[in-house]
């Protein structure tokens, strides 16, 4: 149970919420039609007849589109459905060529799913939820319109006009903006984990449609709004609070909520009724008769479970079981891409608890600072290994492992070259060590006595004076074993 | 000299090749007729260049010693609701007026491909919807069949030629082209046939690609040939037929070589008669005729045997639920946006417009149809009508294959009556629907069928006889139909008045 | 059956087809006979009658995930596209402009 409250004037509210996103499926082709799905081209361009619903036009599956339902319901441990079928959703919108949208209603690809989510990211003890999916289906996108090129006409493009979605439908179990934030985001890793989306929502090939309502704890559902293309984490999560407290303060005046499809301004972060028409809603579906039910057989359902990759839940169980901590296994499992590059790390043979270490806190921290992501990382799995393997056997300490890592994120260059042309290996030669503690002891010879005599938090003063007489580059744990042996002991007289 | 254009398709193709004459000369000929025959209003847009380009092409091949095309020589008319690339093509309707296709359909593809040539587009019901050719956009198209009574009872009206391949028909028995294609939802290639006394089959669902021609209703609609015998419909369908990768409904099966198994001995085929089509206030010369169907098969070496098809008779209402429900839907494309018309009224926005434009430019049977499938799609309305006529139809498809245990193929009247007069049916949309009542089931089932002449009423028009076969036995369709025009002895000819 | 005046009106705006109110006026009764004549359909029991799905048994086939493998149903054909549009500019269809 949630325990997200809106309070109102009359007392606490409980909000139900559920997410309708809409994930544009990685695919080469459109689901209808052999006209391409990429991005920004010029307007029209990819554009079949079929597309255009030119006269006489019929629509045939693409297969791969499919095959990425199928895979994405897979991930979510849903009920595939075998047989399922296209229905025409039916309305009249300029971006809708056919008049008809290709749709499943009836019979969807996928049925039941869940997606677990934990309720706080940031703490890897906190409780999960479990989030129903109702179902999964395939359908058309529509193409685009753009009212802002033109004083009294809007520009039709459809070159986004019959791309694949899927529609991923949430049971109303959610019952926060966080929740619903970390569903979203869950959803998208999954999605890029499987390869069946991209994710980007900026792009637009993921978005959400939010219905939301609210109730006094105890009471039946209230009524829904429906606030749709919203093409943010954040903005969804606004629109849950905004629209939920709006119909608080509409029910607490003695109003009504009515069922409407909204739409979420930015800018002034609040949600506002679509112009309706009174029939809007009424779209005759219908079975399309130019699509026969699809069905799907055993050898090609096992061909997408082999081909799922291991999925962000198990991965990070498996990081935990190798030693990594659950906050770190957490950070490291978040994206598809992060995850791919550890086990990449890992693969060359680091071991996981420094490999995880060394990634959070030195890569990530790098990556921040420098704007980039893991995708254009400067330092590949094999460089990090490489550098990782000179702390292991003893070459570098940790400090100077730092220096070398940022010589290489300036020039490049790998870590054994770095430090070949700078000279950064660390000095384990106790001999040397030896010298140069004597020099500094000699040097410090009051401090010595003060040290003999009881002041033991003057080893540390040494050990900073044997470091940098010797640049840095003694190796820590022989200093201190030297320096124990040479000083001898504190004792307090 | 023969008149070519007496000629039929299969005359034409061996006469060219066998150098008897010219297909430059067959396609003159046709040409002239077509230019003679603009009473009839059958042909919305003569193709002359196209029809010489290919007689030229045939011709110079034979002159080459290459092997011929299937068709080459052979010249047809094209129902208007196949998109012919770069000639326009409208589906007889006002919102499609000045359309011109960028692309080919299929079908129509494949008869080129076969070196058949076009002369021209066929007028038709306005998007396929109707059985009289009275819903055009651009004006009725006029049987050349009269009544012999001419100066007495009958009077000289102008007849329907059936529809909706009214166009189609007309051509055909007018001898303005030895072949046409057409399509049928509901009986629009047989129903025709009948009315002008020619020959036309509707293959099975699935034969003949849908892709390209204008989707009247999907799960109905096929393209099939008219033509004045049934070797002439074999070859044109061969033609015709063959599966397509674009269109998703298509059958994934090899054309059979229709004209070459053609045989007109009927031994061991068992000929179902279904007693529910023996209608109430069915003309005695249709069952007359259907007597005589019975024995001519019967001599043909067929056995007889009653069935029972016990849903026949909700099969019209059904498909006046389906056809117009996948209507509504496939003609929301029609919309002003991308192609045909636009009517921009004053101020109008963008739902404005769409409402003007189709109510500009479709006709008012298109509408009909058009609010009656919105309607049975309805919320509220959808399981009682659309789900009910779907049940049934699974009913009908259901007593056919009843039927196919104790027969091979069945024999029924095409049509309830002979051609009316143009204007005679038109004042009641159910009185115009009831012409489909022998047509629409097999239509339902899927099934081939085909419409072969049987005879001549007692006012000298055509009577039409139905054989509907097992789904894919287009081939025991066309020899039963083979075997009733050996013994008809039909050579009846409407006489030129236009 | 009787269909009124405002149920034509209705289904003709769901049809987004504009009609006077004469037109409906004279609509209603063609198509409440229309109506009753397939309403004789509630007489037959379906109980346990799967509808039609496909009329000749058939596979849905699927094609492969290929950019423009067909040049008929591929893209990069924007005149095509555009040839018949009654208003086309800049590469785009053109509409009246729509207030969202």
């Amino acid at each position: 149970m949630s325990d997200y409250r809106i309070q109102g004037e009359t007392g606490e509210w409980e909000v139900v919420i559920g997410l309708e996103v809409h994930a544009q499926v990685t695919s080469n082709a459109k689901l209808f039609s052999g006209a391409a799905t990429a991005f920004g081209a010029e307007p029209n361009t990819q554009v079949s007849l079929v597309d255009a619903a030119m006269p006489g036009m019929l629509p045939v599956p693409n297969r791969e589109c499919i095959r990425q339902a199928v895979r994405t319901g897979m991930a979510i441990d849903a009920q595939i459905n075998k047989w399922s079928r296209f229905d025409r959703k039916n309305y009249f919108y300029a971006d809708l060529p056919q008049g008809y949208q290709i749709s499943q209603l009836y019979h969807p690809i996928v049925g039941e799913g869940a997606i677990d989510i934990s309720l706080d990211e940031k703490n890897p003890d906190a409780a999960g939820k479990r989030i129903g999916v109702e179902r999964i289906h395939v359908e058309q996108d529509a193409g685009k319109l753009m009212h802002d090129q033109h004083p009294t006409q809007s520009y039709v493009d459809l070159n986004r006009s019959g791309v694949a979605l899927m529609e991923i439908v949430s049971k109303p179990d959610l019952a926060s903006p966080a929740e619903t934030g970390a569903y979203l985001r869950k959803l998208r890793s999954i999605l890029r984990y499987v390869g069946s989306c991209d994710g980007n929502m900026e792009e637009g090939s993921m978005r959400a449609d939010v219905n939301v309502s609210v109730r006094k704890p105890g009471d039946e559902l209230g009524t829904r709004t429906e606030t749709k293309n919203v093409n943010s984490v954040r903005f969804v999560m606004a629109v849950v609070e905004q629209e939920a407290r709006r119909q608080v303060e509409v029910l607490e005046a003695g109003g009504k909520i009515v069922q409407e499809t909204r739409l979420y301004d930015p800018d002034r972060n609040e949600t506002r009724s679509m112009r309706s028409k009174e029939d809007a809603h009424d779209y005759r579906y219908f079975p399309d008769p130019d699509l026969l039910p699809l069905v799907l057989d055993d050898a090609f359902l096992e061909e997408c479970r082999a081909s799922l990759p291991e999925l962000p839940d198990a991965k990070r169980a498996r990081y935990e079981a190798l030693g990594i901590t659950a906050y770190q296994a957490t950070v490291l499992t978040a994206e598809v891409e992060a995850a791919r590059w550890f086990d990449a790390l890992l693969d060359a043979g680091v071991k996981p608890a420094a490999a995880a270490n060394w990634t959070t806190s030195e890569l990530f921290g790098a990556l921040n600072r420098t704007g980039k992501d893991i995708s254009n990382s400067p330092v590949s799995p094999a460089q990090a290994a490489e550098l990782l393997g000179l702390i292991a056997d003893g070459t570098l300490s940790g400090s100077l492992a730092k220096q070398v890592f940022e010589v290489m994120l300036e020039t490049g260059d790998g870590a054994a070259k770095v430090v070949e042309d700078r000279g950064l290996k660390q000095t384990s030669d106790t001999g040397a060590i030896e010298k140069v503690i004597a020099e500094v002891m000699a040097a410090n010879s009051d401090k010595v006595a003060d040290y003999r005599g009881g002041k033991d938090k003057l080893f540390g003063f040494f050990v900073g004076q044997t470091m940098k007489a010797m640049g840095g580059k003694a190796n820590p744990a022989v200093v201190n074993e030297v320096l124990k042996t040479a000083l001898g002991e504190s004792v307090a007289p | 000299m023969t008149d070519l254009t007496d000629l039929g398709i299969a005359g034409i193709r061996d006469g060219v090749r066998d150098g008897s004459f010219s297909a430059r000369d067959v396609a003159d000929a046709f040409i002239v007729k077509v230019s003679q025959a603009k009473a009839l209003n059958a042909f919305l847009v003569e193709t002359p260049d196209h029809a010489i380009a290919a007689a030229t092409a045939a011709d110079t091949a034979r002159a080459a010693g290459e092997t011929l095309k299937p068709l080459a020589g052979v010249p047809i008319g094209m129902k208007d609701l196949f998109c012919t690339k770069g000639v326009t093509t409208t589906a007889a309707s006002h919102i499609l007026e000045g359309f011109t296709p960028t692309y080919e359909s299929t079908v129509s593809q494949n008869l080129w491909d076969a070196g058949a040539g076009m002369l021209g587009k066929l007028n038709m019901d306005q998007f396929a919807m109707g059985s009289s050719n009275e819903t055009s956009a651009f004006g009725n198209v006029i049987s050349p069949w009269k009544r012999n009574d001419a100066n007495g009872v009958g009077g000289n009206a102008a007849l329907a030629p059936g529809g909706s391949s009214g166009g189609s028909s007309s051509a055909v028995a007018a001898r303005l082209c030895p072949g046409a294609t057409g399509t049928d939802t509901g009986g629009s290639i047989r129903q025709p046939a009948a009315f002008t006394g020619i020959s036309g089959i509707k293959p099975t669902y699935g034969r003949c690609s849908r892709w390209g021609t204008i989707a009247f209703a999907s799960s109905l609609d096929q393209a099939g040939p008219m033509a004045r015998d049934v070797r002439d419909c074999a070859i044109l369908l061969e033609a015709m037929a063959g599966f397509d990768a674009k269109d998703g409904t298509s059958l994934q099966l090899d054309v059979p070589k229709w004209e070459a198994g053609l045989s007109a001995n009927l031994n061991g085929l068992r000929v179902g008669i279904p007693k529910e089509y023996r209608v109430d206030g069915m003309p005695e010369e249709i069952e007359a005729l259907w007597q005589k169907g019975i024995e001519w098969l019967k001599d043909a070496g067929a056995t007889i045997v009653e069935v029972s098809l016990p849903h026949t008779k909700y099969a019209l209402p059904a498909y006046y639920i389906i056809a117009p429900a996948e209507a509504s839907s496939n003609l929301a494309r029609y919309d002003g946006v991308r192609y045909g018309i636009r009517d921009l009224p004053a101020g109008s926005g963008l739902q404005d417009m769409y409402a003007a434009t189709r109510a500009d430019g479709f006709g008012p049977e298109v509408k009909r149809r058009v609010m009656i499938g919105t309607y049975v799609l309805s919320a509220g309305y959808y399981d009682a009508y659309y789900t009910q006529a779907q049940k049934i139809r699974t009913l009908i498809a259901r007593d056919f294959e009843k039927a196919w245990e104790t027969c091979d193929v069945l024999l029924t009247p095409t049509a309830p009556s002979a051609a009316f007069a143009l204007g005679e049916k038109s004042a009641d949309p159910i009185a115009m629907y009831l012409n489909d009542v022998f047509t629409v089931p097999s239509s339902l089932a899927g099934l081939p069928a085909m419409s072969v002449p049987g005879g001549l009423d007692k006012q000298g028009l055509p009577l039409g006889l139905q054989i509907i076969g097992k789904p894919l036995d287009e081939q025991g369709v066309l020899n039963a139909g083979l075997a009733i025009e050996q013994r008809a002895g039909f050579t009846a000819r409407p006489e030129a008045w236009w | 059956m009787s269909v009124d005046t405002a149920t034509v009106k209705r289904i003709a705006s769901l049809a987004r087809i504009a009609i006077t109110d004469e037109d409906a006026a004279r609509m209603a009764p063609e198509l409440g006979n229309i109506l009753g004549w397939i309403e004789m359909l509630g007489e037959v029991d379906t109980t346990g009658v799967e509808p039609m799905t496909a009329v000749i048994p058939n596979t849905l086939r699927l094609r492969d995930d290929v950019v423009n493998a067909d040049p008929l149903t591929g893209g990069n054909i924007r005149e095509q596209v555009l040839a018949n549009a009654p208003v086309a500019e800049h590469g785009f269809f053109a509409v009246p402009k729509v207030i969202e």
